[in-house]
């Protein structure tokens, strides 16, 4: 073998062990960090293993946000019209958040069957629909239930880039 | 009238583009000189069509005219005159008509700039050019015409969306496409290297400067996105590693790895192969994008209409557009040859290094990306990638990518000496140690394991790429422009690697709920709350809060975040307030009122987070800076042999 190819053997080995090595933990920050989303339904199924952290997605029932006054601390229940999901969560809602509308939350089951919220997610369509709501409603309702729930009809605001 | 004629206008744009495309490919391959030289005004003339079609969208706006569909959904009388402008991009088929607008210009400054060109290959640059715009035209007519009439008109439109009612709008687009339509000037470079079937150095070095320039704008525009979404949206962060901010930033990923690679074809006629393919990936990265914003197919906060029918439009011409480019590459594969060998520790070694760390950065973006598409797909469940599967594995290229930059800016082209650099390196890295993990202790408290090696590897780019600049110019020799604008733009990774480590291990976040006069801690800082009043803006109306900051019992700031509920929309939007104190960088966002006179507040220190912005800028300087290197305009002469040796340079 010459000097150059050894060379070249070494740098395309390297290489390689590099990459591989990097699609080893890439692979492994993965699994452990894949976070699922479940709905009512599935919660009610028991599809949740105990102590998994995951997103809970539905609509927001109406009438049932409720708040300690003058503390961070609300409750309110999310629906997917077959089941319902008490969370409670302690913090500052964002915008978007309404009853009747769409949300999608973070965070675990407690004993009772609370979902214990860690974040909620103001990310959202343009009919203020979580895509993965809007999906889970229509899976289990067919199309036309997903088309009355939007909270403003009449507007139709589009994000840009 | 006038919309009708801006539709008229894309369609001649569309045709001219076609005869674009046509006359720069075929003119060169069937060696029709007409054919070739009528390249030219077929761009100059879809030019200046793109452009009436821009004017007239931009008169319906600004002229209220809410027969036009795109106007009614994203415009009304209420919205001030400059968003009634910016809200042209501020929804789909308006984003799309800006992109064509970008690439039609960034076409023109290459038919100009390129006349010292070989014609032959400066009309298939242009050529591949017509192509591309010609694809996203057609795409525009197909699926998304801005001109569309309603009938009848609506009395008013539905106003712009809220959050895109401000400053940042008008400037993020445009500089951030004008940064990915750039990558499709050094995909059409490559692509008419491959025609021509030559692939010696020239094309690296002419499509050099273009390539820089466009990877400039896209830093740049990546930032100024990251700067928004964190004042504006008041999300409590500047990256959120969101499909729409991964679609920018993987183009950006191997746009580095190709303006470091196209410097290895240039000077040493190495890496031939990579360099083209690098150029194909990064423009498909941005096609990409567009295809995974656009489509809806991704969960993501820029939700643009989704729209099956766009997104299997932009899947086809995606597949059309990296097929041939990668079919052309198989053809002439056979011609690329290198001769020139390197040592293992000559700087080739460590420039291939950055690309492949910089290539598998990219891929892991792309696979986190993806992930919930594919996962989906095969039915595995509804599942989402965040910051704990992007965060670790975006460090563990960037941390060897960030330590061997230090190393390699010293080693010597061909030849691996390292051996005579050792002492300047080692007593370097001390000097970075040093200081790195006094500010990690010293400065800050807390931390993480990996605090004082990331402040420790940026401090060492700073020192050891000033190193040799710092010992030539005592030395009273001249610094190229090429490697002044190196030396700002790795001193920008510096800034962004400090930046980025401080705020990510020194962060205090906290919800807080306050009664007017109530103060609260939060980190180092106090905050009375003093109350909220009513505020009255032109299309909104709400509320703001008063916040007096204080440190150590000494006045910081008056801070008086809002919330706005706009009246055409009813949508909430909070107006964050800011203060950047001692490198610090204090954020409010009032919450929601929570009864007996109570209000939630959201308080966020994030240490040093400007740095990680000034950083982006800094590195766009730094390729602005060596894109204006005179070799890149010696080509700017009219010479009868365009491709006269250019003497090597160190």
């Amino acid at each position: 073998m010459t000097p150059t190819r050894r060379r070249r053997l070494i740098l395309v080995l390297g290489i390689v062990a590099g990459v591989g090595i990097a699609g080893a933990l890439a692979l492994n920050a993965f699994q452990r960090n894949v976070t699922f989303f479940f709905d009512p339904s599935q919660v009610a199924k028991g599809e949740v293993s105990a102590g998994q952290s995951f997103r809970l997605g539905g609509m927001v029932t109406q009438g049932s946000l409720a708040r300690v006054p003058g503390s961070l601390e609300v409750r309110f229940v999310v629906t997917d019209f077959s089941h319902e999901v008490p969370v409670r969560y302690s913090g500052v809602l964002p915008d978007l958040f309404r009853e009747g509308a769409g949300v999608v939350a973070h965070g675990r089951l407690d004993g009772s069957g609370t979902f214990v919220a860690d974040e909620v997610l103001a990310k959202h369509d343009e009919k203020y629909m979580p895509p993965e709501v809007a999906r889970s409603l229509k899976r289990r309702h067919g199309e036309s239930r997903a088309d009355e729930v939007p909270a403003v009809p009449a507007a139709t605001p589009k994000a840009g880039t | 009238m006038l919309p009708e004629l801006g539709h008229f206008a894309l369609i001649l744009a569309l045709l001219l583009a076609a005869l674009q495309a046509f006359f720069g490919i075929a003119g060169p391959a069937f060696a029709r000189e007409r054919w070739t030289r009528a390249v030219t005004p077929a761009l100059a003339g879809q030019a200046v069509m793109v452009v009436t079609a821009v004017v007239c969208l931009a008169n319906a706006f600004i002229g209220n005219d809410f027969s036009v569909q795109y106007v009614a959904h994203n415009s009304n009388t209420a919205l001030p005159l400059f968003y009634r402008v910016t809200a042209l991009w501020g929804a789909h088929e308006g984003s799309l008509l800006l992109w064509i607008l970008l690439l039609s210009l960034w076409s023109v400054a290459v038919a100009i700039r390129s006349t010292s060109l070989p014609p032959n290959f400066a009309a298939r640059v242009l050529g591949v050019l017509g192509v591309v715009s010609f694809g996203f035209l057609l795409f525009t007519l197909a699926t998304s015409n801005p001109f569309v009439r309603l009938d009848p008109p609506w009395p008013d439109g539905q106003d712009l969306n809220p959050i895109l009612q401000d400053p940042g709008l008008a400037v993020h687009p445009p500089i951030l496409y004008t940064g990915y339509v750039g990558f499709a000037v050094a995909f059409a470079f490559a692509c008419a290297a491959m025609l021509e079937g030559r692939l010696d150095q020239a094309w690296a070095r002419w499509t050099r400067p273009w390539t820089t320039v466009a990877w400039a704008f896209l830093t740049c525009g990546i930032a100024l996105g990251s700067f928004w979404a964190y004042y504006e949206l008041g999300w409590g962060g500047f990256w959120f590693w969101d499909p729409v901010e991964n679609a920018s930033f993987m183009p950006w990923l191997v746009g580095t790895a190709l303006v470091h690679s196209l410097a290895v074809t240039d000077k040493r006629g190495l890496f031939k192969s990579w360099t083209l393919l690098l150029a194909i990936l990064a423009f498909s990265l941005s096609m990409l994008g567009t295809f995974l914003v656009r489509s809806g197919v991704l969960v993501s906060v820029h939700s643009f209409a989704a729209d099956p029918s766009r997104g299997m439009f932009i899947l086809v011409f995606l597949i059309l557009m990296i097929g041939g480019a990668l079919s052309l590459y198989a053809w002439r594969a056979p011609l690329l040859r290198s001769s020139a060998g390197f040592e293992l520790g000559a700087r080739e070694s460590f420039l291939l290094f950055n690309n492949v760390l910089l290539v598998i950065a990219a891929a892991t973006v792309l696979a986190g990306t993806l992930a919930p598409l594919i996962s989906d797909a095969l039915k595995l469940g509804t599942v989402s990638v965040g910051p704990p599967y992007f965060n670790p594995t975006f460090m563990l290229s960037m941390l060897p990518l960030t330590a061997l930059l230090s190393v390699g800016i010293h080693a010597n082209w061909k030849r691996g000496r390292l051996k005579d650099k050792q002492r300047t390196l080692l007593l370097s890295l001390v000097a970075a140690a040093v200081l790195g993990v006094g500010l990690s202790f010293g400065v800050y408290t807390g931390g993480h394991v990996l605090t004082p090696v990331g402040e420790t590897l940026g401090l060492w780019i700073v020192i050891a790429s000033l190193v040799d600049p710092i010992d030539r110019w005592r030395r009273g020799l001249s610094l190229s422009r090429a490697i002044v604008g190196m030396t700002i733009a790795h001193l920008g990774l510096a800034t962004a690697v400090i930046g980025l480590t401080t705020v990510q291990s020194f962060t205090v976040e906290r919800d807080v709920a306050l009664s007017p006069g109530e103060v609260t801690q939060v980190g180092s800082y106090q905050l009375r709350f003093e109350g909220v009043k009513p505020i009255e803006g032109p299309n909104y109306s709400g509320v703001g809060g008063t916040f007096l900051v204080t440190r150590n019992g000494a006045p910081v700031a008056v801070l008086t975040p809002q919330k706005r509920q706009f009246w055409v929309q009813r949508q909430v939007t909070s107006e964050t307030a800011i203060t950047f104190t001692r490198g610090n960088n204090l954020l409010l966002a009032l919450g929601d009122d929570l009864g007996a006179g109570r209000w939630s507040v959201r308080v966020q220190i994030r240490p040093l987070v400007s740095l990680v912005w000034l950083a982006a800028l800094i590195m766009a300087i730094g390729g602005a800076v060596a894109a204006s290197d005179r070799r890149y305009q010696a080509a700017k002469v009219p010479v009868p042999a365009p491709t006269s040796a250019v003497p090597g340079q160190a």
